[in-house]
């Protein structure tokens, strides 16, 4: 009796154990945009082809995720298993040994179609450290109707002299039509995403080579002073709040003649759902100043995997399927070619099914190819990023410069106040980080 | 004719009244309209006030997308949870306190008070570290324990300023007609105290429910509560204005009727003691 207990017993050890053993739970970290709520929705096509694997998400506010997530990383919490990371993140985190390569990728991944400086931006000394789910860079939108109308013409690359002077023509306050709408949100991810990325073009930079901040340089000087002189006269009103959504609205509605911001916005100011203008938008490159470098930025949100993950195979098995070129053609059957996931794979740009619906993928590919996050600026730096400085220092000094920009733009303070004030506490920032004495 | 302005200032103060509470209330009633726009009607310039295409299509796809039930039912837990234990160490705390004070209890009371005063983000890692080695991350217990201790020091002084309300003679009167502590207790204290209980009891499940740094740095999935449910339909990039607005007013919703009908109980406790 005593043994036929004890086989019973152990018969349904083995059943209710057997199960848990082979299951794996992933929990995936991700920020809340169309792309990646789509991924979530299409997540039981990944676990019916991997049915002991199970995904859990976690999607929050950019931000919030940032200091969830780095706090997680950081004290090896071990919450997550995949990571959303943007491109800021990948170079500081590899350095610390935070993330796993990713080298297990299989073989029908197809690294080498990944866009060249898209790959560049998430791997550290030739190694890929995140797999970019999408990627962005920024461009100007125009009103194709209300160029016609004043006799204007959008070169392809335009510079910023005929930007300024085009938003100045098009202005026109009393119909509610302002001539150029950009981003005013203190914030490093915000206004200094569009500013960094604009002083790149008038050749300025935020730090020599041996790291002092540069704000004090005539480039930076001639960066601000076009900018705010440029949104007093032809910008929207409150503009030092405005942020991308609160131009997308703007734009949408008709009352920017121009917006220069990330080119994931040209999927939706050309969705008649979404915008009263879709048919009327034109793109170019981002504005130079014949220097060499175009005012557009480079970012991709990426998945990655934290060091110390207990599940780092059926981590790689998710990234390799949200991350490739079947999930791709899965979204396109599914929601239609116009809602994949762009600026990732060189394939995406030779497809003509892709190519009919977006109007906008050619400039996007410029715009990206334009972008070198290794040499972003025309003088030399010793940093890595364009619209940023990939040191974990820049969070903070970023959002600080942001403020004072802001404020020199709702005029509460003067450029060369807001300059001053910028260049001391970068400096004083850098001084406590140790990189200057 | 006396008669004649008294009426008509009171209308006046009424109308002004009904103003300012319409004035205060305005965000909250903009949200729920937004709830029930479209993304290019919440975003609308001009914004449209009633006339607009009505739609719950926010509602359907905030329920497909996160487990509404899931997060409410964890906020009640936390809140409520973090609320009882508080109430349970706070009221004799503050009973010693208000009825047999010492030289160091103004002391104790404000070196309570001066935990309230240091940013909770300067002890994120250290309480993250501690919570990884003990098991505590993403459990509702976890939550509980620290939302409990972060609300502590306004409990025991709110409970103490009611207390302290409280004539101690009638205590007296009550010993010499030989009533022992827990009779005192229970017919002569509690009597007295309860619209103070009831509002120190009501804020702090309020604070508990909205309280958002440490429920959304803490747990991930299985002890979210509604604070990670909002935060998830907040977005810098793309239009989540009328989704984030219907996950806002289901996540106040239950607060909001609580509120409603224990307002008389928390403006009674709020105000009390305000005649003497």
């Amino acid at each position: 009796m005593k043994n036929v207990l004890c086989a019973v017993a152990g018969a349904a050890s083995l059943l209710i154990s057997a199960p848990s053993i082979a299951q794996t739970t992933l929990t995936v970290a991700t920020v809340n945009n169309s792309d990646m709520i789509r991924m979530q929705g299409l997540t039981s096509e990944f676990t019916a082809k991997n049915p002991d694997i199970t995904v859990k998400w976690v999607t929050l506010e950019e931000n919030v995720l940032r200091q969830r997530v780095t706090t997680d990383i950081a004290t090896k919490g071990g919450q997550f298993d995949v990571l959303t990371i943007g491109t800021y993140e990948v170079p500081i985190w590899a350095k610390k040994s935070w993330l796993v390569p990713l080298d297990k990728l299989g073989a029908d991944y197809d690294v080498n179609d990944l866009l060249p400086k898209i790959k560049d931006a998430v791997s550290v000394d030739g190694k890929l450290y995140a797999a970019p789910f999408y990627g962005e860079s920024s461009m100007v939108m125009y009103r194709t109707d209300l160029f016609d109308k004043a006799g204007l013409k959008m070169p392809e690359s335009p510079t910023w002299d005929f930007v300024v002077d085009a938003a100045k023509k098009l202005t026109d306050k009393s119909g509610g039509v302002y001539g150029i709408c950009l981003r005013g949100k203190a914030g490093w991810g915000e206004n200094m995403a569009f500013l960094t990325a604009m002083s790149n073009s008038f050749g300025a930079r935020w730090f020599d080579e041996k790291w002092e901040p540069q704000f004090n340089s005539p480039e930076w000087k001639k960066t601000l002073t076009t900018y705010v002189d440029l949104m007093k006269q032809a910008g929207p009103p409150g503009a030092s709040s405005n942020g991308f959504n609160e131009n997308l609205a703007l734009f949408s509605a008709g009352k920017c003649a121009m917006w220069i911001d990330a080119t994931v916005a040209a999927s939706m100011v050309t969705n008649p759902k979404d915008s009263k203008v879709a048919d009327k938008v034109g793109f170019a490159l981002a504005p130079n100043t014949g220097l060499g470098k175009n005012a557009n930025w480079l970012w991709a949100w990426s998945l990655a995997i934290p060091a110390g993950s207990k599940k780092v195979d059926a981590a790689e098995k998710f990234i390799a399927w949200a991350t490739s070129k079947d999930y791709t053609k899965l979204v396109a059957s599914k929601e239609g070619w116009s809602n994949v996931p762009p600026g990732t794979r060189t394939s995406l740009y030779k497809n003509p099914d892709y190519l009919k619906v977006a109007p906008f993928a050619k400039l996007t590919l410029a715009s990206i190819d334009a972008a070198d996050p290794n040499k972003p600026t025309v003088k030399p730096v010793p940093y890595v990023g364009v619209q940023y400085a990939a040191i974990p220092e820049f969070q903070g000094i970023g959002t600080q410069v942001g403020q004072q920009f802001s404020a020199a733009l709702s005029g509460s303070t003067t450029v060369d106040a807001a300059l001053s004030a910028a260049q001391s506490a970068t400096e004083r920032e850098m001084k406590r980080a140790g990189y200057i004495k | 004719m006396a008669r004649m302005v008294t009426t008509r200032r009171k209308a006046i103060s009424t109308a002004a009244a009904w103003l300012v509470g319409f004035l205060i209330f305005f965000p909250i009633l903009w949200m729920v309209l937004a709830s029930f726009k479209t993304e290019l009607e919440a975003f609308a310039i001009p914004p449209s006030f009633l006339f607009f295409h009505w739609t719950t299509e926010n509602y359907v796809t905030v329920q497909e997308r996160s487990d509404y039930f899931h997060h409410a039912l964890n906020s009640i837990i936390i809140a409520g949870g973090s609320t009882l234990i508080a109430m349970l160490i706070a009221i004799p705390a503050a009973w010693s306190m208000a009825f047999s004070p010492t030289k160091r209890t103004k002391d104790i009371l404000l070196w309570m008070l001066s935990t309230k005063m240091m940013p909770p983000v300067g002890v994120l890692v250290p309480i993250y570290l501690i919570y990884r080695n003990f098991g505590l991350l993403d459990t509702r217990t976890g939550l509980i324990f620290i939302l409990c201790l972060g609300n502590l020091p306004i409990v025991i002084w709110m409970l103490f300023t009611y207390f302290k309300e409280i004539p101690k003679d009638i205590l007296e009167a009550a010993r010499m007609d030989g009533a022992t502590i827990g009779r005192e207790l229970i017919y002569v204290l509690t009597p007295m105290a309860v619209p103070g209980l009831a509002s120190t009891l009501l804020l702090n499940l309020i604070l508990a429910w909205n309280e958002a740094f440490w429920t959304l740095n803490l747990s991930t999935l299985e002890a979210a509560p509604l604070t990670v449910f909002i935060a998830s339909y907040s977005s810098p990039e793309g239009l989540f204005w009328a989704k984030l607005s219907a996950a806002s007013t289901l996540a106040i919703a239950p607060i909001l009727v609580l509120g409603w009908f224990s307002q008389r109980q928390l403006v009674r406790g709020l105000t009390f003691g305000a005649v003497k």
